[in-house]
């Protein structure tokens, strides 16, 4: 800014090596903004560092300019920019007062600086008096639109920077919500390790089964039912998938994630014990009640000679509860 | 005022900051019209904090704390310097604490850190390793979480050297000195139980130190240490107690303690050098609001900033270099954290010495490891009024000492500082013989006869100096401004004489 000084200001006389009042003004919020401008930036900066892959020295710089900019942008300002010069203010005795009424305290009052005419003030004038300085003082702050969108900026660098941590927590989910552990050929067993035969099963019967030898069972879980011969209304592959009147579902439910632990052996029917979903056994486990929508994904298995089954593959489809990208599938 | 043409405005821009420059008491706008709604000055930010206002009364409540005056002066920054420690101690500690696995059961270690592979690791040792060589800006912030814990400790002991020396801690602000050096000893308990955590094999040494100075303690000795470490050292209980005092119980009482110490010099009102118009019975400085706001927030960041800096680029307590805690192996050198020094250095000094008297054996640490730094913290936590019994003053005091006001005091706290110099040397003797080529017989002897004369001398040389600086006369403050006038019982006003 090139202005000239306002027509009453003649006391101080610009010189070079003497700034006007308006320079050294223009020249603070310059260089406050512009340490401003660096935090931005060097948050950023940090940011992609960090999806880059990531460099301790150089994530410690990055951060180190991010906090400095906003510590130099807020020190200029408060050196450059706001009000000088110092307040006084009294001081009272700490002790509560021996009589509650009491003789009056001898009260001290300061001169005002460069008067010797002691001033005169009552607690609503002393409190008027505060509120306007104040809001004034408050105001000299407030004006500066331009250097206040800056400091908001820099305080988004700041989160940006922040954020670098916090994608720290945990990894990508990647493809783990649309696969379990199961294998072609895994044999099933129960929660013992024991194989489970098609020989100790009855009618009516239902198991829970984990893949063999697998230790992270908690997407792997699954139901294993034997129902009524014919009763089974499946077609094509998934009829294939059951064998001998066995069926095997997911036992994670599709609407909250829930065991889907419940099961009805005269309506055949597997009732989640969380939201009460039920999933009809004989037609693909598809929702019959309940506020699960999408049916419980059924495990292709093979029954072996010996009576034992193994698995054909993973679950077709993705088990448990819905997410936003599960029918685009895995994004990163 | 009502709708100015641009120009008429930028005007009245120029002349606001020329008023500002030239520094008459209260250099702003003459009026309030700020707050009102029409004045073409309001900014959007205004409008935000009318419209708070308007919900809240928030000025009408916050003026009193807003306008108060603290004095200004650097050495007033020290104690903001170990506040601000601590926040970025307990916003870094809660990144590691996402990833610490308190545990010491055994893991085998399959990390990128080929020495260690396929070795046996403490859980605990297995998940710090994973977090400074695996977690992406792991390293920079364990490194940072470090560096603060010694800034937090460096910051506090040189604020406590400035209230000791300039007499801030006299009445009636002994009260804070017993706060803030419980925070001393939270803030040292938080160190050591700090750098235990990785469960390395330096911090494990430490650890048995410790436990051997509580075995140490007359009579009850084997108990306390029992209930202390859950059983004979090493238990496997141990690490996790060690992270509930680390992350719960000791941040609870920091804070805590913080809290009453940060409230007690709002409320107490901040002292102030005998400097210009500075009096017993007035506070001059700036207001909080804006001008200590800014100067504070500013600090905070360019703490931050510093430490971040020295956190990236400077390598501490690499764990994996030291390897896991083996109770059958101890390394060399070993060296605790800076402010560890000196109790370490106790232990090193102290003679062979164990006398069984009648039947009673008194173990070789218990005098240093547990009289002599008891009865210094002591003497440190009881000095306000140590020194009232000495000098019989029990008047009120709000203007500060220079240190050459009281030879007396500042001799012992120059002895005490150099007690503590000679002491953390001798935590080091192995380094500094080393270093030196001389056999650690002859240097803990050198250092004994230390540890006696240069506290000795530094008390002597110290008083023989503030003395001949106070008989010089105080260094020429300005005289005080303005008249003082007091009150009488019937109301009216007298001067007082000899202000």
């Amino acid at each position: 800014m090139s202005e000239s000084p306002a027509p009453g200001q003649t006391a101080h006389e610009p010189t070079a090596h003497e700034p006007t009042a308006h320079e050294r003004d223009a020249r603070g919020e310059r260089i406050a903004g512009s340490a401003f401008l660096v935090s931005l930036v060097s948050g950023v900066a940090l940011l992609v560092l960090y999806i880059l892959g990531g460099q301790t020295q150089l994530e410690g710089v990055l951060l180190t300019l991010c906090l400095g900019g906003i510590g130099v942008g807020i020190i200029v300002w408060a050196q450059e920019l706001l009000p000088r010069g110092e307040d006084v203010e009294e001081r009272h005795p700490l002790a509560s007062p021996v009589d509650p009424v009491g003789v009056p305290r001898p009260l001290v009052i300061e001169a005002r600086e460069g008067s010797d005419e002691p001033v005169h003030e009552t607690t609503i004038e002393r409190q008027a008096r505060e509120q306007e300085e104040l809001t004034a003082s408050t105001h000299l702050i407030t004006r500066r639109v331009a250097l206040i969108r800056l400091l908001v900026a820099a305080f988004g660098g700041l989160a940006a920077a922040i954020a670098v941590p916090l994608f720290s927590l945990g990894p990508l989910p990647g493809r783990s919500l649309f696969v379990t552990s199961w294998r072609p050929g895994l044999r099933l067993v129960d929660e013992h390790g024991k194989p489970v035969n098609a020989n100790d099963l009855p009618v009516g019967s239902i198991t829970t089964v984990f893949p063999e030898g697998v230790s992270e069972i908690a997407d792997a879980q699954a139901v294993l039912i034997h129902v009524e011969s014919g009763l089974l209304r499946l077609t094509g592959q998934a009829a294939e998938w059951a064998p001998g009147d066995f069926v095997c579902y997911s036992k994670v439910c599709t609407h909250a994630g829930c065991p889907v632990g419940l099961y009805n052996d005269r309506l055949h029917e597997l009732v989640c014990p969380c939201h009460q979903s039920a999933f009809d056994v004989l037609d693909g486990a598809k929702r019959v009640a309940g506020p699960a929508v999408r049916p419980l994904p059924q495990l292709p298995i093979r029954l072996q000679p010996d009576g034992t089954f193994v698995a054909i593959s993973d679950f077709p489809e993705p088990i448990g509860p819905s997410f936003w990208n599960l029918d685009i599938g895995p994004v990163s | 005022m009502s709708r100015q043409r641009p120009a008429d405005r930028a005007a009245a821009r120029t002349s606001d900051t020329a008023l500002v420059d030239a520094r008459p008491p209260r250099p702003l706008e003459p009026t309030t019209p700020v707050r009102r709604p029409d004045h073409p000055d309001r900014t959007e930010l205004d409008r935000l904090v009318d419209w708070f206002d308007a919900r809240t009364g928030m000025l009408q409540y916050s003026r009193t704390i807003l306008s108060k005056v603290f004095p200004d002066h650097w050495t007033f920054l020290l104690g903001e310097v170990a506040l601000f420690s601590f926040i970025i101690l307990v916003a870094t500690g809660t990144f590691l604490t996402f990833f610490y696995v308190p545990d010491s059961r055994p893991v085998t270690y399959t990390g990128p850190y080929g020495p260690l592979d396929g070795a046996q690791v403490s859980a605990a040792y297995d998940s710090v390793l994973k977090i400074s060589l695996l977690t992406r800006a792991g390293l920079l912030f364990r490194q940072i979480h470090h560096w603060a814990a010694l800034l937090f400790l460096g910051s506090i002991s040189v604020h406590l050297a400035r209230v000791f020396f300039t007499g801030a801690f006299r009445k009636p602000r002994d009260i804070n000195w017993l706060i803030g050096s419980g925070l001393l000893l939270f803030a040292l308990a938080e160190g050591i139980t700090g750098y235990s955590l990785p469960d390395d094999l330096l911090s494990g040494t430490g650890l048995r130190i410790m436990y051997s100075a509580a075995l140490s303690i007359p009579f009850v000795g084997p108990w306390v240490a029992s209930l202390i470490f859950s059983g004979e050292f090493p238990t496997v209980e141990f690490i996790s107690r060690l992270f509930v005092i680390h992350v719960m119980l000791l941040p609870g009482l920091l804070i805590g303690g913080i809290g009453a110490h940060v409230g007690l010099v709002f409320l107490q009102k901040h002292t102030q050098y005998k400097l210009g118009r500075r009096r017993e019975d007035n506070v001059v400085g700036l207001p909080f609001w804006p001008g200590q706001v800014f100067r504070s927030t500013g600090l905070f960041f360019l703490v931050a900033a510093t430490i971040t800096l020295i956190g990236g680029l400077i390598q501490i307590n690499p764990v994996w270099l030291y390897g896991p805690f083996l109770p059958y192996a101890a390394s060399t050198p070993a060296q605790p954290d800076w402010y560890v020094g000196w109790l370490e250095g106790l232990l090193r000094l102290a003679p062979s010495f164990e006398p069984v008297i009648a039947g009673i054996r008194i173990p070789a640490p218990f005098v240093p490891g547990v009289v002599v730094p008891g009865a210094l913290v002591t003497g440190l936590v009881l000095w306000p009024f140590i020194e009232r019994r000495i000098t019989g003053d029990d008047r009120e005091h709000n203007l500060l000492d220079w240190p050459w006001d009281t030879p007396m005091r500042t001799a012992t706290g120059a002895a005490a500082i150099s007690l503590f110099v000679v002491v953390t040397l001798a935590g080091a003797n192995d380094v500094i013989g080393i270093f030196l080529d001389m056999p650690i017989e002859t240097l803990t002897g050198v250092l004994r006869v230390l540890v006696v004369a240069v506290p000795v001398v530094a008390w002597l040389l110290t008083y023989r100096l503030a003395s001949h600086r106070r008989d010089r006369g105080a260094p020429s403050g300005g005289r005080p401004r303005g008249i003082r006038l007091r009150r009488t019982a019937s109301g009216g006003f007298e001067e007082v004489e000899g202000a």
